[in-house]
């Protein structure tokens, strides 16, 4: 009985979703979540307030621990100075490690000489925030600030396809 | 479920109303989003590596998110189903419910939450709730929280709460504060000074009856700490300190000693070299909302391991690393070096370095007969070895189409404290490691692993392969790992498996077939033992 009723009024809350013909309520583009996140020397940022001037921005979700984000973020950093250049993408590389490995992002980010805007979510806050199930997790987000594509795990060769991603938006303006 | 209920009608009320005040030119109905996860297996039959019986046959853990927002407010949900939870999972998890609900606004600095929410005060050493879905593990709490940014720099946060347990709440109600002050977002001319400090304290309570026939034990239980961060350039420091006041519960075995746990770390880095050193002592600080739970149940607060978290197969699942809640004293290092490109030994495109050590020992105790239970030695050398781990690791991309990780670890592991056994004694093991990934094209790659495992002790040597094709939709991977060491002939076994994977963006679907060793699965250092199992595992994952 308890669970019948559950599941009804969640059922009627997706079709009420969905009956919303004029302005739908799940849409392919999303606004990104307003979550307090902190940089490396401790300042707050707020997710509502990223910005890159009407360019596109992306939000990878990585760890320390977590070897294909690690790939996936090494494999752009050797063409994210081209990638800069020819559409002024930026990439914001958010780590949800946390109290038992997060003294350890800096040093690794410094190591590996990443040029990217680097945010912790040591509590998985904006994680939750976007759904995230598994990282790494990409999010594409366009000049107006809307997330426009998403991309769960990394294989050798994906980051072509978000620069494709990337470059459709450019193109457009 | 009447609660529920109102729950769900309020949800839908605020969603009407809200939608009529929009605009009719452009009406703003605010966001909808959230994800799915299913996690189904078939099992066999498989008496040779000890698979255990499952009735059902099938088992599926799975669960839905939805998460609604507009503008400066947000409610979201949680259903999750058990049915019945899969082999490794506590079994009380049982059956369809929705045990995450809330609603929360924001305005101007002011943050207030109705129903449940996670939160971390500091390192998580006095408080912190989070989940870890493939764990199993979720504390969250259900209640009120209102957080606080009165201006730049001062962030306040407190809350009254039960916590999350299967699908009940726990008896013991939390109550905690936390405050943090950023001296140089708080005054402007610090603002871009080099020296950063940041400071923090935080205070929390449980509240349980005590309806002990035998002892008198605490109704009321409190917490502080207090937490330093200094920055200077790229220089970290950062500490903090708990304190927890006598707290008897069956994970202390009821004894009356206070508790408390420090942790230190520093780190330097600079372009191509990062350096942390790492410090802790836990004393007596396991902390739960019911003194008689157990487990990864109804934790208050989270104890990081101070070791590598290792993702390869062979160190990740046999020999794991969980901190010892009742007392431990642990060391780490870790240098991290990426020797430049265009050199000798770096090659055409640099080559990375990682050394990590890391040592854990019980406490230096000495055993009193007063309820207090012991008295432990602040800084003593001469506790038990729990752990150490020597590990170093090359990174190295050969060419475009080539790379390869070289990793070898030592390990001493006392097997019977880390996973609460006993007759397994210490463990002493080497493992070497080789992963090399070769890029066909843009769109296809092959990546093989071999790893090695030798040890005199407990379950003998072992050897894993792992051969993966990637395509950028979808990939093939097959894996064997092999007991071949073992002192018992019987037990020298296969475990093969095959896992199918389609990558689509957003979703993901994975099926595995094959055998799955008996081990400890671990994400952030807590644990959860996996029985052997023979069998189909789907997987399917989506977020919207």
């Amino acid at each position: 009985m308890k669970l019948k009723i559950s599941i009804l009024v969640f059922i009627s809350c997706i079709q009420f979703a969905y009956s919303q013909n004029t302005n739908s309520l799940i849409d392919a583009v999303r606004a990104i979540p307003s979550v307090d996140l902190k940089t490396l020397d401790g300042k707050t940022v707020n997710s509502g307030n990223f910005d890159n001037e009407g360019k596109p921005m992306i939000i990878s979700f990585w760890a320390t621990w977590c070897t294909p984000c690690k790939k996936e973020l090494s494999n752009i950093a050797e063409v994210y100075s081209d990638w800069q250049k020819e559409t002024g993408v930026k990439i914001i590389a958010v780590t949800i490690d946390d109290s038992r490995n997060v003294t350890k992002v800096q040093p690794y980010v410094d190591s590996q000489s990443w040029e990217y805007e680097v945010l912790s979510d040591a509590n998985g806050d904006l994680k939750r925030a976007l759904n995230v199930n598994t990282i790494p997790h990409t999010f594409l987000v366009n000049g107006d600030k809307k997330i426009v594509w998403q991309h769960t795990s990394y294989v050798e060769g994906d980051e072509f396809h978000l620069y494709d991603e990337v470059k459709k938006l450019v193109n457009k303006q | 479920m009447l609660k529920k209920l109102l729950f769900f009608s309020f949800s839908l009320f605020s969603l009407n109303s809200l939608a009529q005040e929009a605009t009719p030119q452009t009406p703003d109905y605010g966001e909808l989003h959230g994800n799915f996860q299913v996690d189904a297996q078939y099992y066999n039959k498989d008496s040779a590596i000890g698979a255990p019986n499952v009735p059902e046959k099938i088992r599926m853990n799975a669960f839905g998110n939805l998460i609604y927002t507009r503008g400066h407010f947000t409610a979201g949900a949680r259903i999750e189903t058990y049915l019945n939870a899969l082999q490794g999972f506590d079994q009380r998890y049982k059956g369809v419910g929705i045990p995450y609900r809330f609603i929360t606004y924001d305005y101007k600095g002011l943050e207030i939450t109705a129903g449940n929410f996670y939160e971390q005060f500091g390192s998580g050493m006095i408080l912190r709730a989070y989940e870890e879905r493939g764990l199993g593990y979720d504390n969250v709490f259900d209640g009120m929280r209102i957080k606080y940014m009165p201006i730049k720099g001062l962030y306040l946060k407190g809350f009254i709460a039960l916590q999350r347990t299967f699908f009940d709440r726990g008896p013991g109600i939390v109550r905690a504060f936390d405050g943090e002050i950023n001296i140089n977002e708080l005054f402007k001319k610090l603002e871009e000074a080099k020296a950063r400090f940041i400071i923090g304290g935080s205070f929390v309570s449980k509240f349980q009856r005590d309806q002990d026939p035998v002892y008198k034990l605490p109704e009321n239980v409190g917490a502080w700490s207090a937490r330093l961060t200094f920055l200077y350039g790229k220089f970290n420091l950062s500490g903090e300190y708990a304190y927890k006041i006598n707290d008897p519960s069956s994970v202390n075995a009821f004894i009356y000693k206070p508790g408390s746990g420090l942790l230190v770390t520093a780190s330097w880095s600079t372009k191509g070299l990062g350096i942390v050193v790492g410090a802790k002592r836990i004393d007596n600080m396991d902390f739960r909302s019911d003194r008689t739970a157990t487990g990864n149940n109804l934790n208050i607060n989270y104890l990081p391991a101070l070791t590598r978290q290792h993702t390869y197969n062979l160190p990740a699942t046999i020999y794991p690393y969980a901190t010892q809640p009742n007392g431990e004293l642990a060391l780490q290092a870790e240098v991290t070096y990426k020797i430049k490109k265009e050199t000798k030994l770096g090659g055409k495109y640099g080559t990375t370095i990682t050394v990590n050590y890391s040592t854990v020992n019980g406490l230096d105790t000495t055993q009193l007969h007063n309820g207090l239970g012991y008295e432990a030695k602040f800084f003593s050398t001469k506790g038990k070895a729990y752990f150490r781990d020597f590990n170093i690791e090359f990174a190295r991309k050969i060419s475009p189409k080539v790379k390869l990780v070289l990793q070898y670890l030592n390990f001493v592991y006392n097997k019977d404290v880390v996973q609460g056994l006993s007759g397994y004694g210490t463990v002493y093991a080497d493992i070497g490691i080789v992963d090399v990934t070769y890029k066909f094209n843009q769109k296809y790659a092959l990546r093989m692993e071999l790893q090695s495992l030798t040890t005199k002790q407990d379950m003998g040597n072992w050897a894993m392969g792992l051969l993966e094709f990637t395509h950028t939709k979808y990939f093939i991977a097959v894996m064997n790992q092999y007991n071949y060491g073992n002192s018992d002939e019987k037990k020298r076994l296969h475990y093969p498996n095959i896992s199918l994977g389609y990558l689509m963006d957003k979703v993901r679907i994975t099926a595995t077939y094959g055998r799955q060793r008996a081990g400890i699965f671990c994400v952030g250092g807590v644990c959860r033992v996996v029985p052997a199992s023979n069998g189909l595992t789907l997987s399917v994952s989506m977020s919207f």
